[in-house]
């Protein structure tokens, strides 16, 4: 098969491999990308890669990368991540990507090879129950064990992939599949026969919404990623929503950039390490609006303590969100660019008979919790303050094209606050599973789809190196991602939570024999730099950026440092701590909080 | 918000495909709730449907929580409600075996006919019987006759009257 041998015209259809169905159909699906890693039951499918120029393939240097640099590619872009991978332990090693992708609501397809056919449940070399291991960690899985049925499988997992709530959905391709006769169908000959995810709201419950928004008093809009999923459309709509209305709004961390952060109206990220005026706007609402929002314990706190004199519209395209955590009073199954069109066009029908001063009171007391400066922190000393170094960061790319993942832990909480987002899409972090490892490969993966952008990855000095094998494919494919691993030799959130909850008692916490970052970046064959001081810290920001190709920078910072604000696990927004010097704070933690993660 | 969990019959229409089983299940165990009975069997052959007739106990929030996501699983066509979506008939079938002497046995027969089981198999020191009703009329027979082994179906239920479950669309 030849390059030419893709295009529809030039292909009889009768006559194809499995392998090069798949390629087409790829093909078909706007893909032009996919991330991999070779192995024996995938091997056709690479020959068939190898013969063709209209998909690239990035190899990455571990089956879990493969995932989250999918997953950057399809949250910087709202296209569908794809994922190459062979059996077995290829297939295993996708798991926590792709339990990622589900709680993150990230449209990936993911290809797994499969001993042949008639060697499945033989425990056969590199044979693992795939379809098995990933039902609980995907959107829906498929085994394709008839060659007929390939073309619509494929087809219907990029359909299943991106509509409704996305997520990741694994095809599962016996060798023998990719290697035998298989006849194409197109994508407009498949129509599934269940599923048909509900998009246009009811126009009653908009009614009733908006009757809502109309009366409030004390309003607050609280917004998620799902709003970043459904596009550049839904949030504009939602900013034109917010400021006609006038109200104050608050995104969570997967929904940053959905609202333009330095808006006068933005409350800034909620939740336990949210700002003091979003959790106070959010426990004393009269009303509050969600939209692609989920209710998050990380964002509720304690249960019977959330918000507790408020009305609650919840808008959402996925039915299993509402109600789930926090019982509402209208909830609207949607998809946001519809819900947000129909609330902006009923808002604009009646917008004449609501006033702006009844909002007058509550923007005052909004600006009292705002005089707190919930995000302060003491720069003193030569030596970097995490926070520092994040807002130096912002400074020096704010003009630019700039896109930034981070890992997980106390760096990924002090980016959420110190780095302004003013688009969606440009963000991107593991904020459901939580996966230390996520940052540097998603960084990959939108570099790939934004070869000419600014991509950060903002990391900690435990979470890059779970995933640092990576910097082979950065070199390979000449991907420019800066790395700033905010260093303070710890797992900085274990640190803390041990410090606050078990007497300080540093288990396992403390990242004993780290790496030289800057000579393990030179081992790469990158470039490597490292700041110890404000100082020198502004300059290796200017360096790094001036720099082509990867760049590793390791930013030594303040080793004690906490991340503040804090709601306590097990504790209500109003209980929100400021400060170490927040009075009694590590024995307000009741047993039953003490359980939660 | 009704914190007193009760009992539901959920049915659900399927793709009778390989694995639907399987996460219709693991939704169960992965979440933590309940399945008191649970049964499946084709009952379409020319559009390959099955239908699967769950019992299961949860409150309000939980029970609206389950039926949410048994609808997002991709193969599911249908979930309905019927404790909630209107009266219906609930049935469940038992095979009960008796052991013991004539005059047991005779004591057995006999409650059984009072309660419509049907007799199945018979031996001289043992007897099988049938029996088809609601679960609470197999509770109510299985203590009475003592049995020294049973297997039961799970429940199946459909909705009275008019109404029908049927897939949407194709």
């Amino acid at each position: 098969m030849t390059a030419a041998t893709l295009a529809p015209a030039a292909v009889d259809t009768q006559s194809m491999t499995g392998s090069q169905v798949v390629l087409r159909a790829l093909v078909e699906q706007g893909v032009d990308t996919i991330f991999g890693y070779p192995g024996g039951a995938v091997l056709p499918l690479y020959d068939a890669i190898f013969q063709q120029d209209k998909i690239r393939h990035v190899l990455v240097r571990h089956e879990q990368a493969a995932v989250h640099a999918a997953e950057g590619y399809a949250r910087s872009t709202g296209k569908v991540g794809v994922v190459l991978v062979t059996s077995g332990p290829g297939a295993t090693n996708t798991v926590t990507g792709l339990t990622d992708a589900l709680m993150d609501s990230v449209p990936i397809v993911c290809l797994t090879g499969q001993v042949p056919t008639h060697m499945i449940g033989n425990d056969a070399f590199q044979e693992a129950d795939t379809v098995g291991i990933t039902r609980p960690c995907t959107k829906h899985n498929y085994l394709v064990k008839r060659p007929e049925d390939l073309a619509r499988v494929m087809h219907e997992a990029f359909h299943v992939a991106r509509s409704g709530r996305p997520g990741p959905v694994v095809i599962d391709l016996p060798k023998n599949i990719q290697m035998g006769k298989a006849v194409y169908q197109g994508k407009d000959e498949v129509r599934h026969r269940s599923y048909h995810p509900r998009r246009e709201p009811d126009a009653e419950r908009i009614e009733q919404a908006i009757e809502m928004i109309a009366r409030a008093e004390r309003p607050v809009f609280y917004v998620g990623g799902g709003l970043v999923n459904a596009g550049h459309e839904a949030c504009a709509l939602l900013t034109e929503l917010v400021h006609e209305t006038g109200y104050p709004i608050t995104q969570t961390l997967m929904g940053l950039g959905a609202y333009p952060g330095s808006d006068p109206q933005s409350l800034g990220m909620l939740g336990m390490h949210g700002t003091y005026e979003a959790n106070l706007a959010m426990y004393h609402c009269d009303v509050m609006v969600c939209i692609g929002a989920r209710f998050d314990d990380r964002v509720t706190g304690r249960l019977d303590g959330f918000s507790p004199g408020s009305k609650k519209i919840h808008i959402d395209i996925d039915p299993s969100s509402i109600n789930k955590n926090i019982a509402v009073d209208v909830s609207v199954v949607a998809d946001a660019v519809e819900a947000v069109g129909a609330l902006l066009a009923a808002w604009r029908r009646r917008s004449n008979s609501v006033s702006r001063d009844k909002v007058a009171p509550w923007w005052g007391q909004i600006e009292e919790w705002r005089k707190k400066d919930s995000l302060r922190f003491r720069q003193d000393g030569a030596g970097i303050k995490p926070q520092t170094a994040i807002r130096r960061l912002y400074e020096a790319t704010r003009e630019s094209d700039v896109y930034v993942t981070t890992d997980v832990g106390q760096h990924q909480m002090w980016a959420a606050q110190h780095f302004t987002f003013e688009k969606p899409m440009r963000w991107l972090t593991s904020g459901g599973l939580g996966t230390m490892g996520y940052g540097f490969p998603a960084a990959l993966g939108v570099q790939m789809a934004h070869p000419d952008a600014t991509v950060l990855c903002i990391s900690g000095d435990a979470s890059w190196v779970m995933n640092m094998q990576e910097m082979s494919t950065a070199i390979q494919y000449r991907l420019p991602v800066k790395t700033f691993i905010l260093n303070n030799s710890y797992m900085g959130m274990v640190r803390q939570w041990q410090d606050f909850f078990h007497g300080q008692r540093h288990a396992s916490s403390y990242m004993e024999s780290l790496p030289d970052f800057v000579k393990l970046a030179e081992a790469f064959g990158a470039t490597g730099l490292r700041a110890t001081t404000v100082e020198e810290l502004d300059q290796v920001i200017a360096t790094a950026l001036a720099t082509d190709g990867p760049v590793l920078v390791d930013v030594v910072v303040d080793r004690e440092e906490n991340v503040y604000p804090m709601i306590p696990g097990g504790a209500a927004h109003n209980e929100i701590k400021l400060s170490p010097e927040d009075e009694g704070q590590h024995e307000a933690i009741s047993e039953e909080g003490m359980v939660l993660v | 918000m009704a914190e007193e969990e009760r009992r539901h019959t959920i049915v659900v229409l399927v793709d009778n495909e390989p694995g639907v089983l399987a996460r219709v299940i693991g939704l169960f165990s992965g979440r933590g709730y309940n399945i008191e009975s649970l049964t499946v069997a084709q009952v379409d052959k020319v559009r390959a449907q099955s239908r699967i007739n769950i019992v299961t106990t949860g409150t309000e929030l939980v029970i609206e929580q389950i039926k949410a996501l048994l609808g997002k699983l991709v193969p599911v066509h249908r979930v309905q409600d019927l404790t909630i979506e209107g009266p219906h008939v609930e049935r469940e079938l038992a095979l009960v075996k008796v052991l013991g002497d004539r005059e047991q046995l005779v004591r057995a027969l006999r409650i059984a006919d009072f309660m419509h089981a049907r007799l199945v198999d018979s031996s001289p020191e043992s007897f099988v019987f049938e029996m088809t009703g609601t679960s609470d009329e197999l509770d109510a027979f299985i203590s009475l006759v003592e049995p020294v082994e049973v297997s039961r179906a799970g429940v199946v239920a459909i909705g009275r009257g008019r109404t029908v479950l049927a897939s949407n669309g194709a």
